[in-house]
C-alpha cells in the first residue's frame, strides 16, 4: 500500500508542478461553464414563453430533464477526449524514459504501479467533476431540483470517468508512445459509447449482451435517477477488467 | 557475490546473450567490457532483475534474481545507461521518492536522501529540478538515487558516458570512493577506468564471454587494450567487417605506437 502511494503521490505532484493539470481543470470548467450557461439560459426563454400560455401542461419543464440532464451528457463527451489525454502519460512516459528501469528494478509489485498509476489518474478526474458540482449547487441556490436524480446523475458520471481511466491506463501500458496510448484510448471509450448501437436490430441474446455492454445505457439509468446495482456492478466490473488487463500489459512489457 | 550461469537471452530471433557464465566475488569490483551491442546492457539488465532471462541463473547472494527477485532488488543499486531521473521533480524529493520505492522505513527516508546527497557532492543542486541539472550533476543523482537504500551489489551502466573530461573525472573518482567495500559490476567502454577501479575483467564479444580474468594477471604480459582487442576482434567474423577493419587500424595504431 506505501509504494501505491508514493507511485500516485508521485504522479498527482507530477501533473500539479506542470501546467497540465491547470490547464486541464481550466478548459474542462470553461467548457462546462458555457454548457451551463446556454442551458440555463434556453431554460430561462422556455420557462417565459410557456408561462404566457394559461392552462399548458408544464410539468415537464424541470431543471433536472432541462439543464442537469444535457449538461451531464455533454460533459461525458468532454470527458471522453480529455481522459484519453489525462491517462497517456501513466505507464507510456515512464516506458520512454529509463525510470520504468527504476520502477522494475525497486522491490514494487505490478498490481501496486497499476493501482498508483489509476489511483493518480482519478485523482484529477475527482478534481475535476467536483468542481463540475458548483453548477448543480448554483441550481439548488435559486432553483429546486430533485436531489437524488442530481446526486445519481453526477455519480452515473463519476463512475463513467473512472472506467474510463482504467481504459486509459491500459492503452498507455501497451506502448511506450503517448499519441498511440491516446488515440487507442479515444477509440476503445467510443466503442463503449456506441457498441449499443445494433442492438434493436439483433435478436436474443446480443441483443441484452450489446446492450448490457453500452456505457451509455448504464449511465442513461443514472442520469435518470435509477441507482440500480447491475449499472454499479456494470462500472466495477469494466474497471476491474481494464486493471487486471493494464497488469498483464506491464508485466508482458519486460518480456519482451 | 553475482554468480551468472548459462545465462541466454534472445529477442525474437536475434540472440542478445549467449550462454554467458561468469562470477563476482563479494567486495570485488569488475569491469565489463565490449564493443556496442555486445550484450552487456541485457546482461546487466538480467542481473538487476528488470527483464527475465530465456535461459540460465543469475544468483546475488544466493537469491535467484527471478524466484527471489524482491530479495536481489533491495541489495542491488542500479544506475541504467540514462540516470532514471522524473525531470519535473527536484533532486531532494526525487531521491526521497526513491527510497520510498526502495523499502526504507518511512522515518529514515529523508535521512537517507541527505546522505546520499552529501556522498554525492549534491548540497548545491539538491532543491533545483532534475531537467535543469548537467549531464554531470544527472549522473551523480543517478548514482545517489541507485546507493539510498545502501545496497551491496552496485551494477553501473556506462556511468562516464557522455561526459566531459572534468566531469569523467570527479564521476570516477566518486565511483571509486563508493565501491570500495561494494560487489561492484561496471561496464565501460574507458579501458584505463577499469583499470583503476576494478580488480577483475569480463569482456563480452557478440553475446559471448571472450575473456574472464584478473585484471592484475592479466597485465603482466600485454596490456588491458592489447587484451581487449585481441578478444573483441578475435571472431572478427561474427562481428562483421566493419568491426574488423576497426579492429585492425586499431592494432596497426597500436604497432606503430
Amino acid at each position: 500500500m506505501r509504494n501505491v502511494m508514493a507511485i500516485a503521490w508521485r504522479d498527482i505532484r507530477s501533473v500539479f508542478v506542470s501546467p497540465i493539470a491547470y490547464v486541464v481543470l481550466t478548459g474542462f470548467t470553461l467548457l462546462a461553464g458555457w454548457f451551463f450557461f446556454n442551458m440555463l439560459g434556453q431554460f430561462n426563454r422556455l420557462v417565459a414563453q410557456y408561462s404566457m400560455l394559461q392552462g399548458m401542461d408544464t410539468t415537464w419543464l424541470n431543471l433536472n430533464d432541462a439543464v442537469i440532464t444535457p449538461l451531464l451528457g455533454n460533459l461525458l463527451v468532454v470527458l471522453l477526449i480529455v481522459i484519453p489525454m489525462i491517462t497517456m502519460r501513466s505507464f507510456a512516459e515512464e516506458k520512454s524514459s529509463s525510470t520504468f528501469e527504476l520502477l522494475f528494478t525497486s522491490p514494487v509489485r505490478v498490481g501496486e504501479m497499476v493501482l498508483g498509476k489509476y489511483l493518480a489518474s482519478a485523482f484529477l478526474v475527482t478534481a475535476m467533476i467536483a468542481i463540475a458540482l458548483v453548477f448543480p449547487a448554483i441550481l439548488f441556490v435559486y432553483g429546486n431540483p430533485e436531489v437524488g436524480i442530481t446526486m445519481a446523475g453526477f455519480l452515473g458520471l463519476y463512475l463513467t470517468a473512472l472506467t474510463f481511466v482504467a481504459a486509459g491506463n491500459f492503452t498507455s501500458a501497451l506502448t511506450s508512445n503517448q499519441i498511440i496510448a491516446t488515440i487507442s484510448a479515444m477509440v476503445i471509450l467510443l466503442l463503449l459509447f456506441v457498441i449499443g448501437w445494433p442492438a434493436e436490430g439483433a435478436g436474443e441474446p446480443i441483443k441484452s449482451i450489446l446492450v448490457y455492454l453500452s456505457v451509455t445505457e448504464h449511465f442513461q439509468s443514472m442520469i435518470k435517477g435509477v441507482l440500480d446495482t447491475r449499472d454499479l456492478v456494470y462500472f466495477a466490473s469494466v474497471s476491474v477488467v481494464f486493471l487486471f488487463l493494464t497488469h498483464r500489459a506491464v508485466e508482458s512489457a519486460r518480456w519482451k | 557475490m553475482i554468480e551468472v550461469k548459462n545465462l541466454t537471452k534472445t529477442y525474437g530471433s536475434i540472440t542478445a546473450v549467449d550462454d554467458v557464465s561468469f562470477q563476482v566475488a563479494t567486495g570485488q569490483a569488475a569491469g565489463f567490457l565490449g564493443p556496442n551491442g555486445a550484450g552487456k546492457t541485457t546482461t546487466m539488465r538480467i542481473i538487476t532483475g528488470f527483464m527475465p532471462a530465456t535461459a540460465g541463473t543469475v544468483k546475488v547472494d544466493g537469491f535467484d534474481v527471478f524466484e527471489d527477485s524482491f530479495e536481489v532488488r533491495k541489495r542491488i543499486g542500479y544506475l541504467p545507461e540514462t540516470p532514471p531521473l522524473y525531470l519535473e521533480m527536484t533532486v531532494r524529493s526525487y531521491l526521497r521518492h526513491v527510497g520510498k520505492l526502495k523499502a526504507i522505513a518511512r522515518t529514515a527516508v529523508a535521512g537517507a536522501a541527505d546522505r546520499v546527497i552529501e556522498e554525492c557532492g549534491l548540497e548545491q543542486v539538491a532543491g533545483r529540478l532534475c531537467g535543469h541539472l548537467s549531464k554531470g550533476y544527472r549522473q551523480r543523482v543517478g548514482l545517489a538515487q541507485a546507493l539510498i537504500h545502501e545496497p551491496a551489489v552496485l551494477i553501473l551502466d556506462e556511468p562516464t558516458i557522455g561526459l566531459d573530461p572534468a566531469q569523467i573525472i570527479e564521476i570516477r573518482s566518486l565511483i571509486r570512493r563508493l565501491t570500495t567495500d561494494r560487489t561492484v559490476i561496471l561496464s565501460t567502454h574507458i579501458l584505463p577506468e577499469v583499470q583503476q577501479i576494478c580488480a577483475k575483467v569480463v569482456i563480452i564479444n557478440g553475446g559471448h564471454i571472450a575473456l574472464e580474468a584478473d585484471i592484475a594477471e592479466l597485465v603482466r604480459e600485454r596490456s588491458l587494450e592489447e587484451e581487449y582487442l585481441r578478444h573483441v576482434s578475435g571472431d572478427a567474423g561474427l562481428a562483421g567487417p566493419q568491426a574488423a577493419g576497426r579492429a585492425t587500424s586499431s592494432e596497426g595504431d597500436a604497432a606503430h605506437a
